[in-house]
């Protein structure tokens, strides 16, 4: 996947405290990462290994407190446009239709009505949400309101698409059926997808890449890359093969903390 | 759409389902019937209670249903009070649309900047949560003295009644916006000022609304207070006025009259309120 010379995000020995009371809280310790134009990965760990922290610094929503984050080798100094984000509890705006929240990123980039509402439509038919274009979000179901917060991000052209466990709070079949939906998306626009989960399946399903992320203080314990072809099979013995080896990844620090 | 589909299926069922008509009428007629039960039940205990002379300072439900005809369109009695609700009434409406809309005017803002500029707040919250207590009755003396006796000061008590509803709300409105929705905002690129008016501003919606209610109830609750200030005409005016007079059917006519001109207004605010906040599930009064 080595298209471009220039990596999209480059994450160079970048580290995280936060002050919560008295106490220092390390969220992320020197973590390194650097993801090519067009991948797919995955960010996998227990709650408390940084991943979300991570996702929020590729967001420009924190700076790092060492290190540096850089997108097209820019550091990333604040959220952008071309760093859309994928909240796990939606966030979409309650008062304004499906199609206004699609077209919110447009509009705030200045664009005409016309155009605002032409590319609202067009992104509302990619998440087959047509129907409920006047529909406001609590009347969707949590599918149908990531569905949104997608088009949303797509919708004011994001390059990179961060994803903060977007599908954790969907019922599996939902899920699933949005993991397809994001992977032919992902297929037909080549856009870069960095996607936070504690699924291990879910990882193997979606990604080029799985970085297992260990905790206390969070860190990124190994890169992996899969080889699986796609579509893939979630009962096929390969599949089963890298679930294994990554859980074993994933659960190390807990053989090393009863040591 | 989804609203569409569910209108035609009501119609469907209407017409097939003929014999349980009767049925869907009740449902329809219930919420009415039930709400006229406790007030039948008082105006009964009234009739009740004073024909059987258990007080003979309160005049009958029928004495004031005649007097409050007398009062609306007069012929029956002719005095100084006859024919002249109207008048009084849009006297009130004045004081109460007037001070609302003056009490409105200065509380939103001050509400918005209170609510997200610390500096604001520091600067204005401790003195208005120390003014907030001091009830409008309290203020009567200082408003005459300060406004004069008349209409000025019943204007400025209806406002300082109102004010304080429509200001905690703003408040509390600006403040707790889902702090997802700024993240969001910013990263679909819109930035500073502009997130105040299309993430604080519609957020803050419901609250903003519940205070403007909760604002003019307490104009209408606070228009007699305002009205003792000396002002010629309005209900308050009235029911003073009647008081001294011992013309306690007048007392009872003017509190029905605002009892009535208060629901009234505060239904037209509600239905504005389900039409603008369609987006809400919780706002649905």
């Amino acid at each position: 996947m080595a298209e471009a010379t220039i990596p999209i995000v480059e994450i160079g020995r970048v580290s995280k405290q936060f002050q919560l009371q008295e106490q220092t809280i390390h969220a992320l310790s020197d973590a390194t990462l650097s993801i090519a134009k067009g991948e797919f990965v995955c960010l996998i760990g227990a709650s408390g290994c940084g991943k979300s922290t991570l996702l929020r610094i590729m967001a420009g929503f924190e700076q790092p407190s060492a290190g540096q984050a850089l997108m097209w080798g820019k550091p990333i100094e604040g959220p952008d446009p071309a760093r859309g984000m994928v909240f796990q509890d939606y966030a979409l705006f309650p008062w304004l239709s499906v199609r206004d929240n699609i077209g919110f990123g447009p509009a705030s980039r200045g664009l005409g009505k016309a155009e605002v509402k032409a590319t609202a439509d067009k992104f509302i038919e990619l998440v087959g949400l047509q129907a409920f274009a006047t529909a406001y979000p609590h009347q969707l179901s949590g599918g149908m309101k990531q569905r949104v917060a997608i088009a949303r991000v797509l919708a004011n052209d994001a390059e990179l698409v961060l994803m903060d466990e977007p599908f954790g709070a969907l019922d599996a079949m939902t899920r699933e059926r949005l993991q397809d939906e994001l992977l032919d998306i992902w297929q037909r626009t080549r856009l870069t997808v960095v996607f936070v989960t504690h699924s291990i399946e879910e990882a193997i399903f979606l990604a080029d890449r799985v970085v297992v992320m260990t905790p206390g203080p969070g860190r990124i314990e190994s890169d992996n890359r899969l080889d699986l072809p796609r579509p893939r099979d979630v009962a096929s013995p390969e599949f089963n093969a890298v679930r294994r080896v990554l859980g074993a990844k994933l659960h190390s620090h807990h053989s090393k903390k009863a040591a | 759409m989804a609203m569409r589909s569910f209108a035609s299926l009501r119609m469907t069922e209407g017409q097939d389902l003929t014999a349980i008509r009767p049925n869907a009428l009740w449902r329809r007629a219930k919420p009415v019937v039930l709400a006229l039960i406790v007030p039948l039940l008082l105006l009964a205990f009234w009739q009740v209670a004073t024909t059987r002379q258990w007080t003979r300072l309160i005049p009958t439900p029928g004495e004031v249903a005649e007097y409050m005809v007398d009062f609306a369109v007069g012929g029956i009695y002719d005095d100084a009070y006859s024919a002249t609700l109207t008048s009084h009434l849009l006297a009130s409406m004045s004081r109460v649309y007037g001070g609302f809309a003056l009490a409105a005017l200065f509380a939103l803002p001050i509400g918005m900047m209170v609510g997200r500029l610390p500096t604001a707040r520091m600067l204005l919250d401790p003195f208005l949560q120390v003014m907030r207590p001091i009830p409008v009755t309290a203020w009567l003396p200082l408003s005459m003295i300060l406004f004069g006796l008349g209409a000025k000061s019943a204007f400025a008590l209806v406002c300082l009644g109102a004010f304080y509803p429509i200001l905690l709300n703003t408040i509390f409105g600006v403040r707790s916006v889902d702090p997802k929705l700024f993240e969001a905002a910013s990263m679909l690129g819109c930035r500073g000022n502009a997130q105040f008016y299309k993430v604080v501003l519609p957020a803050a919606m419901p609250s903003i609304f519940t205070g403007l209610r909760l604002g003019l109830g307490l104009a209408w609750f606070v228009i007699v207070v305002g009205e003792m200030t000396g002002v010629p005409q309005g209900l308050g005016a009235v029911i003073m006025d009647a008081r001294t007079l011992s013309r306690t059917d007048l007392v009872i006519c003017g509190m029905i009259v605002i009892g009535l001109a208060g629901y009234l207004s505060d239904r037209v605010v509600v239905m504005i309120g389900n039409r603008l906040l369609r987006w809400s599930p919780s706002h649905h009064g």
